[in-house]
């Protein structure tokens, strides 16, 4: 059950907190709808193309900035006339986001040379000087209250853990990283997940006080971590690293439980292995001249259905280049289902399969793979359902039922380049390079 | 002569040069060839065969044919022996050559095995040299590896150096530029129609030492929340995990102790291991759930994995039993299949039963809850009681035939009865005639007596008749 298309451009199309409206941009105009009826409740014109747009955590808020311009635009839904512009003149934008609680705005100014916390309740202007230039340097615990950074002074790798309420400093503290490449709270908020670049696997864990609580290196010298998650409900932290494998902590001892291995060649397992079969219109060889060609696209579209293969099967792997640097190889994305029972990874030189792993058993349960590489999957926050797409038009949905692909119903190709859930687990919105789509979901499980 | 000359080899005449034909002595020379037969013989040790007395030459024919025989004799001999020399030169002449055979064929093996010899050890050589060669290249190649590892620490230690510089470099840039810029006085600002309230409505705070010591206060309060639900968490876990050892180590010392009991051969064992269960439960019911201590622990412990070990060993036991005695008619230990089975039947059999009761009970039940109108009432409480009325009625025909055939037999006594009254009356009028008869006919005289006769007789017959009247009134009167 597909809506109709819109458009938007720079994929910025997000959704609501509060799931009520879903905010678009187009250039330089922000579109404010109603989810429901998809009319255009608020227009707004920036200064500039948009290039981030992001709502604030009360849903009353849209902050649109504009990196070239080093301008951010705030719009407000109650108040539709109410207009803030925040214009960080020569230094440079480089980011901007909101704070959780929804009043201030943190820019990022260019070359990292200072982070600037604008308040839009007083007129206090923060600055934070040395902020580190990594993959994620910044983040805040799930309730809204402790924000860390990560700092670097004097080539060493510090992390300041701040109040947000006032922006006080909390804790400053060295960590015992070489070259810091992020950190995340876990849900809980009490322990703080810090890595090192992909040159040493190197993973600390330090409480909120600034106690360093563990650390965990599972080899030396090959290139290290990748990706990390934390579960929903804080007990594990998932380690994707660029051997392939998969390693999980436990939140009680910090030591390795298991690690999920990606082979290339699955056997011996309880597995489900779904294969994307296409089957193209039955078009002769021969027949396939130039006037066929220009005859509608229905031509073109395939049929693509699920087909489940005997174990033991191969996985289509692609060797990567390994002379260059950050090569296509080990567990790039992993994401875990909202109920804690699922945990789907991707693994870069598998490019076409997602594997899902079951919690419980902590043992692979299915693995789907595709005609074209996965570019992105998501779970729904409500149900264990995984709705993936390959930037070809269509979009796929597994839950521990069984797994679907579904035709994006639209005139001409709608390629789909990404896609998210709204937050009620309704309906999936999907994002081509142009254009954006809904897609609702029947009230019963869709199989 | 000694007689070792004897076996002088000139003894042994060829036998081809017996001349039989007598060349020797002819009639010439006879006296030459007694002589020189003397001569030979007194050489060999014989007595002369003629005595040189007078110049007689006689020859005593006795001595000659002693001599004869002795000759004889000694030739035998001399045969027999050389014949035994042959035969030893024989063997020894085969021994000889079988020992050149042999001899022969160990110096082929003695070769043989030299050049074998000579290859393995060739052979040992090479691996050697084999070996050597690698244990060079294994070393060849360590060293690489550390030779390699040097100089991947030394890159690395002169990139980390160099990163450092290039960062000093970077960061003293950035403040650079920074300083240049806020020198600018660059028009940066917000611009803000109107300031808008804080999410929960409430005014910013000052400051102040307070609030940092708040901040702080809140900061651990999170962290102490935390833990106390981790602990609260673990401590629930703990205490399940706790009860399912107590309750397996409880079930374990049961089935330990039943089959403890029932077997003989472990009756001092029993003994021992019944003391030891007694002191464990002793411990485990003092062991109140929440004592944490390590002794407790440990002791939870051990006694469980005792537990265990005790009945693993009766498993194993059991098995080999099972194993080796395959059809036993040993009522305790009944093969597996067979015990199955009988498991399978009695839980059959207990199923059966369960429905068998659910059906009565649900009769039962709608028996008494469905209301039923009065007909069918009736007809059901009627139908309860059918068997009894069936009864009733077979005992009411049966009734009613005796009554019937009392009525009968009345009828057959009143009409006897009156039949008898008849006769009675026939009687009494006869008796009367009689009577009439006799007094008329017999005197007074002798009326004293036959009336006394006949009083006697009459009163007797009216007994007799007071005895049937009575009777026949009662039935007459039974009829009635």
């Amino acid at each position: 059950n597909f809506s109709e298309v819109l458009k938007q451009s720079n994929q910025l199309s997000k959704v609501s907190p509060d799931g009520k409206y879903m905010a678009t941009c187009v250039q330089y105009r922000l579109m404010v709808r109603d989810i429901n009826t998809l009319q255009i409740v608020h227009l707004y014109s920036c200064m500039d193309q948009v290039m981030h747009m992001e709502w604030s955590a009360d849903s009353l808020f849209i902050l649109c900035a504009m990196y070239k311009r080093g301008l951010v635009q705030v719009w407000s839904l109650e108040q539709p006339d109410w207009h803030c512009k925040i214009d960080e003149g020569s230094i440079g934008l480089v980011s901007s986001r909101w704070s959780p609680d929804g009043r201030h705005i943190l820019n990022t100014t260019e070359f990292h040379l200072r982070i600037t916390v604008w308040s839009l309740c007083t007129k206090s202007v923060s600055y934070i000087k040395y902020p580190k230039a990594c993959q994620k340097g910044m983040d805040f615990t799930s309730d809204g209250r402790y924000m860390a950074l990560a700092e670097r002074r004097e080539c060493k790798d510090y992390i300041s853990v701040f109040v947000c309420d006032d922006w006080h400093l909390l804790r400053h503290f060295e960590s015992e990283t070489q070259d810091l490449a992020g950190l995340e709270w876990s849900p809980n908020g009490c322990v703080l997940a810090v890595w090192d670049s992909c040159l040493e696997y190197k993973m600390l864990l330090y409480s909120l006080d600034g106690r360093l609580l563990s650390s965990y290196s599972a080899y030396e010298w090959s290139l290290g971590i990748k990706s990390v998650t934390w579960s929903p409900s804080s007990q594990f932290l998932v380690i994707g690293s660029y051997d392939e494998k998969v390693r999980i902590l436990n939140h009680i001892t910090w030591k390795k439980i298991t690690e999920f291995e990606h082979p290339g060649t699955i056997s011996n397992s309880k597995a489900v292995v779904f294969k994307e079969m296409e089957k193209s219109a039955v078009v002769g060889r021969d027949d396939l001249s130039i006037h066929q060609l220009t005859v509608g696209n229905s031509l073109f579209s395939t049929q693509s259905k699920y087909e489940i293969t005997q174990l033991p099967t191969q996985v289509p792997v692609i060797k990567p280049d390994l002379d260059r640097a950050n090569p296509k190889i080990g567990i790039s994305a992993m994401a875990f289902s909202a109920d804690n029972r699922y945990l789907a990874t991707k693994n870069d030189n598998m490019p076409q399969s997602l594997w899902v792993w079951d919690m419980q058993r902590l043992s692979l349960l299915a693995v789907l793979e595709q005609t074209a590489p996965v570019r992105c999957f998501n779970w729904d926050p409500c149900r264990p359902r995984l709705a993936l797409c390959t930037g070809n038009t269509r979009v796929y949905l597994w839950s521990p039922a069984g797994c679907v692909s579904v035709n994006v119903p639209v005139e001409g190709s709608f390629q789909v380049q990404s896609l998210f859930w709204h937050c009620s687990g309704n309906s999936l919105i999907l994002l081509s390079k142009e254009q954006l789509c809904l897609c609702y979901m029947d009230s019963d499980d869709k199989k | 002569m000694s007689p070792s000359r004897l076996y002088t080899p000139s003894v042994m005449p060829p036998q081809n040069s017996f001349n039989v034909t007598g060349s020797f002595c002819t009639v010439e020379n006879i006296s030459e060839c007694i002589l020189y037969i003397n001569q030979e013989l007194s050489s060999l040790g014989f007595p002369p065969i003629f005595r040189n007395q007078d110049g007689i030459r006689d020859v005593d024919a006795v001595v000659a044919l002693n001599n004869i025989y002795d000759l004889l004799q000694l030739h035998r001999q001399t045969v027999g022996m050389m014949e035994d020399l042959e035969v030893d030169q024989l063997k020894s002449s085969s021994d000889l050559h079988y020992q050149h055979l042999t001899n022969s064929r160990l110096k082929d093996q003695l070769e043989l095995s030299k050049k074998e010899n000579m290859r393995l050890h060739e052979r040992e050589r090479q691996l050697e040299t084999n070996m050597k060669t690698l244990q060079n290249c294994l070393k060849d190649a360590k060293e690489e590896v550390q030779r390699l590892q040097g100089i991947i620490a030394s890159r690395a230690t002169q990139y980390s150096h160099d990163i450092k510089r290039r960062e000093r470099e970077y960061s003293k840039v950035k403040e650079r530029l920074n300083q240049l810029l806020i020198a600018r006085k660059d028009k940066h600002g917000m611009e803000v129609l109107n300031y808008v309230g804080r999410p929960d409505g409430r005014r910013c705070l000052w400051k102040t030492g307070k609030t940092e010591a708040r901040h702080e206060g809140e900061m651990y309060k999170t962290l102490l929340n935390e833990f106390d639900n981790r602990q609260r968490e673990l401590m629930m876990e703990n205490m399940e995990l706790k009860k399912v050892l107590q309750q397996m180590k409880r079930e374990m010392m049961a089935v330990l102790n039943s089959k403890n009991i029932c077997k003989k051969e472990e009756k001092q064992s029993n003994h021992v291991d019944q003391q030891t269960n007694s002191d464990d439960e002793e411990n485990s019911f003092k062991e109140l759930p929440g004592m944490s201590c390590d002794h407790a622990r440990e002791k939870l412990t051990n006694s469980i994995r005792q537990q265990w070990r005790k009945l693993k060993h009766h498993v194993e036991k059991l098995d080999n039993q099972a194993s080796i005695v395959q059809a036993d008619d040993n009522e305790e230990m009944i093969s597996k299949q067979v015990h199955d089975e009988e498991t399978e039947k009695l839980r059959l059999e207990i199923q059966q039963c369960k429905e068998f009761i659910q059906t009565q009970q649900q009769l039962l039940q709608q028996q008494l809850n469905t209301p039923c109108d009065e007909e069918t009432g009736a007809v059901l409480n009627d139908c309860y009681m059918l068997e009894e009325k069936e009864r009733l009625k077979e005992e009411w025909r049966g009734f009613a035939e005796q009554k019937k055939n009392f009525e009968m037999e009345r009828r057959n006594f009143t009409e006897a009865a009156i039949r008898l009254g008849h006769e009675r009356k026939s009687f009494e009028d006869d008796r009367a005639m009689w009577l009439k008869h006799q007094f008329l006919n017999t005197s007074f005289g002798d009326h004293m007596k036959p009336q006394c006769r006949m009083t006697d007789e009459l009163s007797r017959h009216s007994v007799h008749e007071e005895k049937n009247l009575p009777i026949s009134a009662k039935v007459s009167k039974s009829h009635l």
